[in-house]
């Protein structure tokens, strides 16, 4: 019986190829590897032609997402060419250190990278110490060309492991194993007694080259038995996942991190003249970037390299002096593209493959089938996509990208869009490998993504009922602020945001606030999840019976209402959206009242930015159910969404063209019909109870100024206040102190002074006022409008001032024909431009 | 006769001496050293059997071993920086540890004419002999082929195109025609080229592509550290003190340092703890220049002060490299003196003599 150890340096090239011919010369009939037991059974799938490095062998704890550990092998790792020896002779392989239901059960896994970087790489200490600052370098140098060039060829590779076993030997004296250490390799030994007991002759032992001297000698087996007695266990599952070579570095099931795998990859897979095959692909890649590279500087740069080595003395060029060819010769001194060979080769990013039969829990192989049919191929690069939802490919990859990421797969990440259409989306795709285990994790969920999906999304919602039911409020201040502000062009992002925060928190803490359910509903029809909606519809109905903050529900409504008004047009389930919207307003139109006494300033203004939300989301609902609004097709109305949002935005930062459309055209051409018709079924529109909650509270004296002003303001436009400048008047008198008044103006022309220029009628209702102060009264006010004035921006004060000179009898004139849409049309061609306001109202969806 | 600045293999024949004799490394043909002999000249080695070899460069060693070997393949070297990267100085040195012989020397200018790159001629034996070899005035680089040695061509991006184009047949062919005498001169073991250009300077002549690929090219890069540019700094100093036979003045340290910072923060737009933002003067502000403005206090602290190293004696040197257009600069200086100087407690003194100078 022999056995022979072979101690490597992991994911070392020099002691791949050294492990593989020795394997060759040796025909063990046993080959024992360094790694986990569970995975004995997998062995057979590394040697199936789909199967391509890098690959890691995962070890998870079912259910317990926190305990996974990776035992990741490349083409180069020795690991896995004695693992591809063994797959391709037939002979069987057994992993042999501490088994994964061990390991994790001790607290092992991700946290094991701490181990003192000498006993994980050895080799590499023992080149450092001899002044490499590779330590491939210095195998090839110290260990390789001398045992190829000393006396006995054929014995040659054997010799290498005997030296480093005595090194090792050398290295190890003294040391005493910490208790894991010592389990593990207590566990190592029992595994080769076992191999012996069942009648192996051959053995072959292929681990890390610091635990050779562990192994040299066998001690009792009693001894090992006592040390591994007793171990906590936890159930392990084991498979073989895609790994990257950026993450051979971050590891935990070996120890030692890899900077260079590209350059690694080509020394181990280059056939021969590893420094001129390197040099031409330098060059192709150069050459990739339209950079000009000729033959003649490859040789040039080859040569420097090897006179480098040389004045180096080291026996081969390595990694440093091809860098310093590249640099000097190729790139002619610039850093630029010096540097974009480091990252295209040296580090050199490459995804691995696993054939299908490998065991994949139900949801991967189902992502698979998925992207195969979206055609999205998983990439460790980033790349961008810009999707049409316009064609059915791009809105199928849309929904499964919105949907991993509801699963905790953030394969895809949202950009901004450049342009404005809304049927477009743009991604970042980057692939990496643990979103395999999230994967996995998130197997629990369901068999397909779809599923998963929503059984996610029904566990978030009812975790917040459960949240709810204790009366337990979660983050509401923050959700109030970010959900209110509706702002249309952080709105989307604000969304994620708050959805991550969903995903991410659920488990943990409960702080699913009522406008993050409000915003899962919009990620649920994002991701076409119809099953979904009714339990977060459920969800946000329980809440809000509870919720008695008005401030949450004023959050939650605006994504409501966008996803009521494109949800129907979906055919999603909305008449229990619509439900709730309806019953979600009536609680807001109720509490409003008793909300907006009290306030500081500061709540005050905020309670202004939430009624303007409000304000905005409530003109999107449909006044009466109208069979003929509902004209556009999916994916604009899926992505009006965000279209919407953008609108808010207009209305909320600028009140510029957003708000007028929004509220001159489509009140006058919508609003009016809709007014009478609900006056006529004796049933009051969502829009009209709004307007009259707001509008009794405008009547009532005991509201901050902000809040008033701004009431009126929106009575103003929406044309149910006719007494403004009676209003004005009063809010200006001296019974209110200055700060009230000067709060109330700013209420009243929050906007900019834009509007006061483009909107005659709002100029002619200030103007109107001011003319008729009496002079006392017009020096009392004038501080409080300087204040305000003198927040807008100066060319806005001029043209404002161009306005009024160019007389008020314009103003007023103008502000009537403007106003209601009669006055004198006599010069507009009704006929000619009816083509162009039924486009416009078309795109309002007022039509 | 003493010379004002001896050349380098003057100056450190001596250690060149000595690594020859313990060189027992193969040498390229018509190298007087090795290679490895070559690159410890230029780093240094206090430890040499023979005797301390100062290091001639302090920098990356990769710089000098790119640099060695490229010369060892008979590639031409061409050595990129800004103004005071040590360009000229790593090329002389190099060119005595190779060659022996560092005066083989084309300095580029805008007027640099063809001859001196080919060869010229004694224009009355011209006319009184006619054409011949006699007649013939070579210039540094034909020179150079015919003795197997190192030529040195300063500032190439500063010669007018063509001139730099005169290289491309002799760094190719390695021979330089004479059509005139129907004769060619070829160059023999141990010819090389070391070329030095700024890539910061404006009204460059860029080098044709055809010219730049026969090169290998390697940055000087600025000193990386606060450290070993004082380093640097204190070692020339010392240096040209000694040849200037200057009156021993104690070394200032301290004063080194701080002109070095002053210098370092400038260059790089933000102070060295990285929390004020700078702006930057539209000079180099090179090592070199601090070594000259350190050298010129020294000069005044011997000569007019109490022969020690003070604020004053660097001040005005500083305000004159930092200033160099008069409006734009003051005003970067100005900001640099009253938002960074004036703030650092034990800089007081260094303040009130900016601001006297300036």
């Amino acid at each position: 019986m022999t056995t022979t150890i072979l101690g490597v340096r992991h994911h070392g090239p020099g002691s791949a190829r050294a492990v593989r011919s020795t394997l060759e010369r040796l025909k063990p009939d046993i080959v024992l590897i360094e790694g986990p037991p569970e995975a004995d059974a997998l062995v057979p799938l590394a040697a199936e032609p789909d199967m391509e490095p890098p690959v890691a062998l995962l070890a998870h704890v079912p259910g317990d997402p926190s305990k996974a550990a990776f035992w990741p092998f490349a083409v180069f790792s020795p690991e896995w060419q004695a693992i591809r020896y063994a797959a391709d002779a037939g002979v069987e392989v057994r992993f042999c250190d501490l088994p994964a239901a061990h390991a994790l059960a001790l607290g092992g896994g991700r946290s094991r990278e701490a181990e003192p970087t000498v006993h994980v790489d050895p080799i590499g200490a023992l080149a450092e110490a001899a002044g490499y600052d590779d330590p491939e370098r210095w195998w090839e140098d110290a260990v390789e060309h001398r045992i190829e060039h000393g006396t006995d060829g054929e014995a040659g590779h054997g010799s290498v492991f005997e030296a480093i076993a005595e090194a090792m030997a050398a290295v190890r004296e003294g040391h005493t194993p910490d208790p894991h250490e010592a389990r593990r390799e207590a566990y190592m030994r029992r595994t080769l007694r076992q191999a012996v007991k069942d009648g192996f002759g051959n053995i072959a032992v292929v681990c890390g080259a610091w635990h050779v001297p562990a192994l040299a000698t066998l001690p009792k087996a009693a001894d090992d038995n006592r040390l591994l007695k007793g171990m906590p266990k936890v159930k392990v599952e084991m498979t073989w996942v895609p790994w990257t070579h950026g993450r051979l570095a971050a590891w935990s099931g070996y120890g030692a991190g890899v900077t260079s795998p590209g350059w690694y990859h080509h020394l181990f897979t280059a056939p021969d003249r590893p420094i001129e095959r390197w040099l031409a692909r330098a060059a192709a890649v150069l050459r990739q970037e339209d950079l000009p590279v000729s033959s003649a500087h490859v040789i040039e740069a080859v040569r420097l390299a090897h006179g480098l080595a040389t004045l180096r003395d080291r026996p081969l060029a390595g990694l440093s002096e091809v860098g310093e060819a590249v640099r000097a010769v190729l790139c002619e001194g610039d850093e630029l593209p010096a540097d974009l060979v480091h990252r295209r080769m040296v580090v050199g990013e490459r995804l691995g493959h696993v054939p299908d039969s490998t065991p994949m829990v139900p949801l991967q192989r189902h992502l698979r089938e998925e992207q195969r049919r979206v055609k999205l191929k998983p990439e460790a690069l980033e790349r961008d996509h810009d999707l049409d939802l316009r064609r059915t490919l791009d809105l199928d990859r849309s929904r499964l990208l919105h949907r991993l990421r509801l699963i905790g797969v953030p394969w895809g990440t949202p950009r901004e869009t450049r342009g404005k259409g809304t049927f477009k989306e743009s991604w970042t795709l980057e692939w990496r490998p643990e979103f395999d285990v999230s994967l996995i994790e998130a197997a629990v969920w369901g068999i397909t993504v779809e599923a998963a999906a929503t059984a996610r999304v029904c566990e978030l919602a009812g975790k917040s009922a459960l949240v709810n039911a204790f009366g337990v409020h979660g983050a509401p201040d923050r959700a109030a602020g970010d959900g209110t502000a509706g702002d249309g062009t952080a709105g989307d992002r604000t969304a994620d945001h708050t959805l991550d925060q969903v995903v991410d928190q659920a488990d943990g803490a409960p702080e699913v606030s009522l406008a993050e359910l409000t915003t899962l509903v919009e990620k649920c029809l994002l991701a076409d999840l119809p099953d979904a909606l009714p339990y977060v519809l459920r969800a946000i109905g329980d809440r809000a019976a509870l919720d008695s903050d008005v401030g949450h529900l004023m959050a939650a409504l605006p994504a409501l209402v966008r996803a009521q008004r494109y949800g129907d047009v979906r055919g999603t389930p909305s008449a229990g959206l619509a439900a709730i919207v309806d019953s979600l307003l009536t609680r807001v139109c109720a509490g409003l009242p008793i909300a907006v006494t009290g306030l500081d300033e500061d709540p005050a203004r905020q309670l202004v930015a939430q009624i303007d939300a409000v304000h905005s989301a409530v003109a999107l609902l449909h006044d009466v159910p109208r069979g003929d609004g509902h004209r556009h097709d999916g994916h604009e109305a899926r992505h009006g969404a965000g279209h919407e949002a953008r609108q808010g935005a207009g209305h909320e930062a600028g009140q510029g063209a957003g708000h007028e459309a929004g509220q001159g055209a489509g009140h006058e051409a919508g609003h009016d019909a809709a007014r009478e018709a609900g006056y006529e079924t004796g049933r009051d529109s969502p829009r009209d109870r709004w307007l009259a909650t707001l509008r009794s509270l405008a009547n009532r004296s005991d509201l901050p100024g902000v809040i008033e002003g701004r009431l009126v303001r929106i009575l103003f436009d929406a044309q149910l206040a006719d007494d403004v400048q009676i209003r004005m008047s009063r809010a200006m008198s001296l019974g209110h102190p200055p700060a009230r008044a000067a709060a109330w103006i700013e209420g009243f022309l929050s906007g900019g002074g834009l509007l006061l220029v483009h909107d005659s009628r709002l100029l002619a209702a200030v103007d109107g006022w001011l003319t008729g102060l009496s002079p006392e009264a017009f020096v009392d006010v004038l501080p409080l409008l300087r204040r305000t004035f003198g927040a807008f921006a100066a060319p806005e004060r001029r043209s404002i001032g161009e306005r009024v000179r160019a007389g008020a009898s314009d103003v007023r004139g103008s502000g009537g024909r403007t106003g209601d849409g009669t006055g004198d049309g006599a010069d507009l061609d009704d006929e000619r431009a009816a083509p162009a306001v039924r486009t416009v109202l078309e795109i309002l969806g007022r039509l | 006769m003493t010379v004002l600045r001896p050349h380098a293999e003057d100056q450190y024949a001596d250690e060149l001496a000595v690594l020859a004799k313990d060189d027992d490394r193969p040498r390229p043909p018509g190298w007087r050293l090795s290679p490895w002999a070559v690159t410890t000249y230029l780093l240094g080695d206090p430890h040499h059997p023979g005797g301390v070899i100062t290091p001639k460069y302090i920098g990356p060693r990769r710089i000098v071993e790119v640099a060695v070997a490229t010369l060892a393949t008979d590639r031409a070297l061409l050595l990129l920086g800004v103004p005071g990267t040590a360009k000229t100085w790593l090329s002389e040195h190099l060119a005595a540890a190779i060659s022996g012989d560092s005066t083989l020397l084309v300095q580029g200018t805008a007027g640099t004419a063809e001859e001196a790159v080919r060869y010229g001629w004694n224009y009355a034996r011209l006319l009184s002999e006619g054409p011949s070899r006699q007649a013939l005035t070579p210039s540094p680089v034909m020179r150079a082929m015919a003795e197997g040695r190192l030529a040195r061509v300063e500032e190439l991006t500063r010669m007018p195109s063509d001139v730099q184009d005169a290289l491309i047949t002799v760094l190719s062919e390695k021979t330089l025609p004479i059509p005139e005498l129907n004769e060619e001169v070829q160059a023999a073991k141990g010819f090389n080229v070391i070329a030095t250009a700024n890539d910061r300077d404006r009204g460059v002549n860029e080098l044709s592509s055809a010219l730049r690929r026969r090169f290998n090219t390697v940055v000087l890069p600025v000193p990386a550290s606060a450290e070993e540019e004082v380093d640097i700094v204190s070692r020339r100093v010392a240096q040209l003190g000694r040849s200037l036979e200057l009156p021993e003045t104690p070394a200032g340290l301290e004063e080194i340092r701080r002109v070095v910072t002053v210098f370092r923060e400038l260059r790089s737009g933000v102070t060295s703890d990285g929390r004020t933002k700078v702006k930057s003067p539209s000079g180099t502000l090179s090592t070199a220049e601090a070594i000259s403005v350190v050298t010129s206090g020294i000069a005044l602290a011997a000569h007019f002060g109490d022969g020690v190293l003070r604020p004053s004696d660097v001040a005005a040197g500083i305000v004159g490299a930092v200033v160099q257009d008069p409006v734009s600069d003051r005003v970067v200086w100005q900001e640099y003196l009253e938002a960074v100087v004036r703030e650092r407690e034990d800089w007081r003194d260094f303040y009130r003599a900016c601001r006297d100078a300036s």
